[in-house]
Formats: C-alpha cells, structure tokens, sequence
C-alpha cells in the first residue's frame, strides 16, 4: 500500500522513531537528547525528522490536544451511507469542518453495516454533538442516506500504538 | 471552556498544533514567536501534560506508512457474552485500544500489528477464540485533517 514510504526508513529512522514516539523531550535541546539516546548527531537527527516530515511519515510536530478534558465532552463517532462516487467529495467537505477531527472512508459490510464514511464529531455535550451533526446532514442533503452516532459508552482497553520496532 | 488554559497556555495551543520548528533549541524559538521564555513554554508544556490537556506533544507519526498493519473492527455481541468477549479481545497485544459503544455493534477496537498480513491472521484468531464475527473496516482513504482545533 505505502511500500515506497516504509522502505525508506532505515533503522537510525526507527530508533528516531521509537525515541519520540512518546513525545519530543521537553527540554532545551530536545534533539541532543535524542540524539544520544539513538547514537548519532542532533545534526543528523534533525535532518532526519525533516526528511520524514516532507514525506509524510510524520503528519506534524507540536501540541496534541486533549479533546475530552478541554471541555469537549460529547465525542461522537458519527458513520454516514454516501454513494460511493460522492464519498470523496463529501468527505473532504466533512474533513474541511472545525468540529470534525478524523474523516474516513471505510468498507461497508452489508447488510448489517451499510455506512462506508466515518467522522469525529466533538462539541461541549451531546446535545451539541447533535446539532453539528444535523448540520453535517444539511449540507450532505440527499448524497446522505441515512447516518447514526455512535457514543462511546467505557474505555476497554487503551495502550499506545505499536508504531515501530527497532530490530 | 477549556477550564483552565489561561491566554498564554491558549495561544500556544492554536499556535503550536503543527509547525514547532525542527532546531537546535526548538522551544527557545518558539517561545520567542509567543513573546515568552523558554523556561515559561517548557513549564507550560509540561503543566498541560501533567493535567492531560494535551495528550501529547511532539511529532505524530503516520502509522500506516510505518509498515505496519492497522485496522479500525467492530464487534455485535450479546450482552451475556460481552465480559468474556472483552477479556479475549483485549488479551491479544495487537488490540491497541478497544471501545465499547452504545450501538448494535458494541465493540470498537484498533488492531496495530507489526506487519499488514498479520491483520487477518489475527482477526481470524479472535474470531475463533469469541466464536463471533469481526467486522473489518480498514481505513479505504483519509479526508483532509485540518490544524483547526481552537481552543
């Protein structure tokens, strides 16, 4: 799928990688400690953080915010049916919206599972949620055959991401 | 809103969710476009940590082009059976976060393994250990995500 990307990373790459997946160390020079932690240059560190930065294995660097604590306390994950020769067009539209964190377009399973466009929506409560959501339904009009929120009810299990191994 | 952030602490929220500068002294430079301190921006980063206003900071990696698998699935499972069908799900490492949602498909879980052909192997090990259907839905194409979250 993305092969030309993952083969460009040697493994100097994924030590940056594991080094920071946590986070950038919150000190004056962040990437001399990295860099002593992987074994090289902060020279050569930063060049390759850039690197990976224009090839889009890293989306951006800085704050992740918190939705939930920052007040954002309806998170709903909102799934759409859109025919599928609209799903790009409505997708970036639903993409490009302030409230919206994640948009995808995912398989259908039908008949049990006939939505193929999933979308975050955050606001203060639910009841925000659901007027975003309504709005959303507006400007789809009749590319949108029918959508549900889905609240997540419990956490089961959360742990990081195993982004890469340093082998 | 946003509770606690006072203007400072906002301003580097709607600043820095992109663009931190890649230098030997990142936060020097960055405090500097804030018009505060370094010592000020480092101990405001770590505040907002410590009180999970921030999740995290730091470069966020794309995981798919990271050559591993990963796959959003979904399970429907009957109530009598959810305790011990979360309890399997959850036992395999490769489920990295799992949420239970109000919805005839009640299970949400994110598969990341190290490889993408071990998807559904591993789908197909949690299938045989519930005895119940899991239903694949990787991601087929991603939306504009834009830099946008005010605070």
């Amino acid at each position: 799928m993305t092969d030309i990307e993952h083969n460009t990373l040697d493994d100097l790459d994924r030590r940056i990688i594991v080094a920071t997946q946590s986070g950038l160390p919150l000190v004056s020079e962040p990437y001399t400690v990295i860099a002593d932690e992987v074994g090289c240059s902060a020279t050569e560190v930063m060049k390759r953080v850039t690197r990976m930065l224009e090839n889009g294995i890293i989306r951006r660097i800085g704050a992740v915010p918190n939705h939930y604590t920052l007040g954002f306390k309806g998170n709903g994950m909102t799934v759409w049916d859109i025919p599928d020769e609209k799903v790009k067009q409505c997708g970036e539209m639903i993409g490009a919206l302030d409230f919206v964190s994640h948009a995808y377009e995912r398989p259908r399973h039908q008949p049990e599972w006939n939505y193929n466009l999933f979308a975050m929506v955050h606001g203060k409560d639910r009841s925000e949620v659901e007027k975003k959501v309504q709005l959303i339904a507006d400007m789809l009009g009749d590319d949108n055959r029918g959508h549900e929120i889905l609240y997540s009810s419990r956490i089961l299990k959360k742990t990081g991401l195993r982004l890469a191994s340093a082998k | 809103m946003s509770l606690e952030l006072d203007e400072i602490d906002r301003a580097i929220l709607n600043t820095y969710q992109g663009g931190f500068p890649i230098c030997e002294r990142p936060y020097q430079a960055a405090a500097e476009q804030l018009g505060i301190t370094e010592t000020d921006l480092i101990n405001r980063l770590q505040g907002m940590l410590d009180k999970k206003q921030l999740s995290r900071f730091g470069p966020m990696y794309h995981a798919e082009r990271l050559g591993g698998g990963l796959s959003l699935c979904a399970m429907r499972i009957a109530e009598e059976d959810y305790d011990r069908v979360n309890d399997q799900v959850n036992a395999f490492p490769e489920v990295a976060h799992n949420y239970a949602r109000d919805h005839a498909f009640n299970m949400w879980f994110v598969l990341a393994t190290e490889s993408p052909d071990r998807i559904p192997t591993v789908l197909q090990e949690i299938e045989q250990a519930s005895g119940y259907r899991v239903y694949n839905m990787p991601k087929k194409q991603e939306f504009f995500i834009g830099l946008k979250f005010e605070v």
